[in-house]
């Protein structure tokens, strides 16, 4: 049985979706118009699948849950997530992956604004977000660990990959770019770097699933060449203050 | 050399009658104040690096030590006081932003110290505390807008998630980070014994603190450090971190010397990496936002949690809180501009905010204004020295107050306000372990036991001596405050009238 979600209240529709995972591991949801909060703290072993427009917070502090949304998502999606996967057959808006801790996130297309801010791993945990085309301004600010792979498929004439003050305050963690980027648009505090075996191994892994979740041919994109960006120092304000 | 710009600011003095050379202050410094001779046998001090944090002077068995203030006089001027050159000495030297611990030193008016309280005289009797029932229970949480109710009288109103204190009386957030754990287990097990709740503050849960959590409201700050639903499910309050007193309008930086192997455990980041939460939440740039991120929390624990945001007390709070409280807060805590920190730029600290007593006042009448004051609770924090600050408070409008400063005196601390540099002889704002070690939380617990017993104690005798037997009685019950030597103006926001009216 599905649940339809229609012009229904957010709190209506999660506590239908609540129940109905007491008893199942796996509810879909269809005609989603941007209810909020779906999937908020989904625990391991449960998916969800949506039809529709996520509504704000998708996957709010997601417990090692799998959410599958077939259309597009708003703002804050894997807001202070903790572990799992998001698979978005679509973009998304604003702070993608905000405080983001392990887990992972595959966007089709575009992400809006500060996609992966402060992002941060833990010993096992490392979050990893997927971009297909390109992300806004502010892109992985005050990132303090983990991964960001931003591909640029299908950019028009133009369009660049990020936008401006990429990274600004990253003090951990890396982006991968594929292709060109504008270096103007980088933090002052960041450098682009040539990736190593080892990057390869891990862009491979997740580039690999963006293309299965997606059906996109893996060959093409891996065709193309990736910088890494990585922040020059893992302190920038380590100088700022001084003891009164 | 290079020659040092600023004079020393205290001087260690050594009775040498009285000094048996037993090395106990050379060992208690973390300053490096005291040291051996050449001879190796008898102690000598240097003053340079002296905070007086009197954790030798407690300690010398003989009571031999003192600390002075280093006098040093400059030529007069009311403009540039010392401060200001050693301070603009300090900037030249180093290029950084000053950074300071504690709440603000600087000579503010205390609008505790300008209120007065009332005490009933014939009629309305006082009530003896000792021998008849007084209650201070507290609860805290979203009040249903009415009641309805059945036949038999029962109530048909789902009540929204209460929380039940037996003081008015909780401890603000202090991170693990800022406070030690062993400072941070002493306040749980506190809040466990004196049935109230102590706030682990932004920086995640200690799995030691594991079987204090139903004592415990936990953060959720910007930086988001070990929230995840299990720390949210735990907990008894979750509470939302806008603002804090002592730095208003500015995030945190745990420096990654502070990150140690268990400050990394709670934080849930890797051990040395600096902690830095963001000025804003970037999920939040609205009361709508907020509204949204208050709803989400709800959500992720099946509402099953209070709510609070807490503020700092700014120009438009009353403004402010009411937005949260129709954004769907349960709970509003409002930090004034007096309130501790372990570490805070000193011009943010000392120039930013406005006093608990005034905006608590505003932000009590404008809820009451808007007919909503009944429905949410607010919480007022941002120094509380004694138990009349604390009645004071309730009759102004606050349900409860959380403190932070007064039970870390009861640990040991003696306000030397250097919070931030790590080395805290007490044991308390540090993270060195043969310094938090000197914290025993078996005794250190009991110290703030007493201290919180005592303050109920004297809630209670003041409150009978008004002839209230109910903190609930005494919440926003302004005819029992007047005020001495205040203007009309701050009369008027405080919303009391004047001694001898
Ligand atoms: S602790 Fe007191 S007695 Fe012992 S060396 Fe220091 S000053 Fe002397
Ligand atoms: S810093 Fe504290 S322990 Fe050290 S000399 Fe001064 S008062 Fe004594
Ligand atoms: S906590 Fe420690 S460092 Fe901070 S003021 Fe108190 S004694 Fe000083």
């Amino acid at each position: 049985m599905n649940i339809v979600a229609g012009v229904r209240s957010y709190s209506e529709v999660n506590e239908e979706i609540k129940t109905e995972f007491l008893s199942k591991n796996k509810v879909t949801v269809t005609d989603v118009n941007g209810q909020r909060y779906l999937g908020c703290a989904l625990d391991v072993g449960k998916t969800l699948e949506i039809h529709g427009t996520a509504g704000n917070d998708l996957a709010f502090c997601l417990n090692g849950g799998k959410i599958m949304l077939h259309g597009h998502g708003q703002d804050a999606v894997g807001n202070t997530m903790g572990g799992g996967e998001i698979i978005i057959h679509g973009h998304t808006g604003d702070a993608l992956g905000y405080g983001m801790r392990d887990g992972q996130i595959y966007v089709r297309d575009n992400v809006c604004c500060r996609g992966g801010i402060h992002m941060k791993e833990f010993r096992s945990m490392k979050p990893v977000l997927v971009i297909g085309s390109n992300a806004g301004s502010f892109l992985g600010e005050y990132m303090a660990g983990g991964t960001i792979i931003l591909l640029g498929l299908g950019l028009k004439r133009g369009e660049k990959i990020f936008g401006t003050h990429c990274a600004s305050g990253m003090h951990g963690g890396k982006i991968f770019v594929r292709g060109s980027f504008p270096r103007e648009n980088l933090s002052p505090n960041i450098k682009a770097v040539s990736i190593t075996a080892e990057d390869e191994k891990e862009l491979k892994e997740y580039v690999g699933k963006y293309c299965h979740c997606f059906e996109v041919d893996f060959e093409s994109v891996m065709n193309k060449s990736f910088v890494k960006l990585i922040p020059v120092t893992s302190r920038p304000y380590a100088d700022l203050y001084t003891a009164n | 050399m290079s020659v040092n710009y600023i004079p020393r600011r205290f001087t260690v003095v050594r009775d040498k009658e009285l000094c048996i050379n037993c090395g106990c202050c050379v060992r208690q410094c973390s300053n490096e104040c005291h040291c051996f001779a050449d001879d190796r046998k008898t102690v000598i001090s240097h003053s340079a690096d002296c905070v007086a944090c009197h954790r030798c002077v407690d300690l010398c068995p003989t009571g031999a030590l003192r600390i002075e203030k280093y006098v040093c006089d400059y030529r007069e001027n009311a403009n540039w006081t010392p401060q200001y050159q050693q301070e603009i000495c300090r900037q030249a030297q180093t290029g950084g932003v000053l950074l300071s611990g504690m709440g603000t030193p600087k000579d503010y008016p205390v609008y505790w110290d300008k209120i007065l309280l009332n005490a009933s005289q014939v009629t309305n009797p006082s009530i003896d505390p000792l021998r008849e029932p007084m209650e201070i229970r507290t609860i805290l949480g979203r009040k249903p807008e009415k009641l309805t109710v059945e036949k038999k009288g029962k109530s048909t109103v789902e009540m929204p998630p209460q929380v039940i204190l037996e003081t008015p009386i909780m401890f603000s957030a202090m991170s693990f980070g800022s406070i030690s754990l062993n400072a941070q287990k002493s306040l749980a097990m506190a809040a466990k014994e004196l049935g109230t709740l102590f706030n682990i503050g932004e920086g995640g849960l200690h799995p030691d603190l594991q079987p204090f959590t139903d004592r415990s409201i936990v953060q959720v700050a910007s930086g988001r450090f070990g929230v995840h639903s299990d720390y949210l499910n735990n907990s008894k309050i979750v509470e939302i971190k806008i603002g804090q007193g002592a730095k208003p309008g500015i995030g945190g930086h745990l420096p990654g010397e502070k990150v140690s192997v268990e400050v990394s455990n709670a934080r849930m980041i890797p051990e040395g990496s600096d902690a830095i939460s963001p000025a804003p939440h970037h999920d939040i740039y609205s009361i709508e936002d907020l509204r949204q991120l208050i709803w989400a929390i709800k959500q992720a624990t099946n509402n099953k949690k209070p709510v609070c945001v807490k503020i700092a007390a700014v120009h438009n709070v009353a403004a402010i809180v009411s937005g949260c409280a129709r954004a769907g807060a349960d709970i509003v805590a409002i930090d004034g501009f007096r309130g501790g920190t372990g570490a805070a730029p000193t011009r943010i600290r000392d120039n930013v905010g406005i006093p608990i007593e005034l905006a608590l006042a505003s932000a009590d009448q404008r809820l009451r204004d808007e007919g909503t004051r009944s429905q949410i609770s607010l919480v007022a924090a941002g120094s509380f020295r004694c138990s009349a600050d604390i009645v004071k408070a309730i009759a102004l409008g606050a349900d409860a107050c959380y403190c932070a400063s007064a039970p870390l005196i009861a640990m040991g601390c003696h306000m030397c306000a250097t919070c931030n540099t790590g080395k805290c002889n007490w044991g308390i704002a540090t993270q060195r372990p043969e310094l938090t070690k000197r914290l025993n939380p078996d005794i250190m617990y009991k110290r703030v036991v007493n201290l919180i017993t005592a303050w109920n104690h004297e809630i209670k005798e003041i409150m009978g001596g008004m002839g209230i037997n109910s903190v609930d009685s005494l919440r926003g019950n302004r005819l029992m405050l007047r005020g001495i030597g205040l203007s009309e103006k701050e009369l008027e926001i405080l919303g009391i009238k004047h001694a001898g009216e």
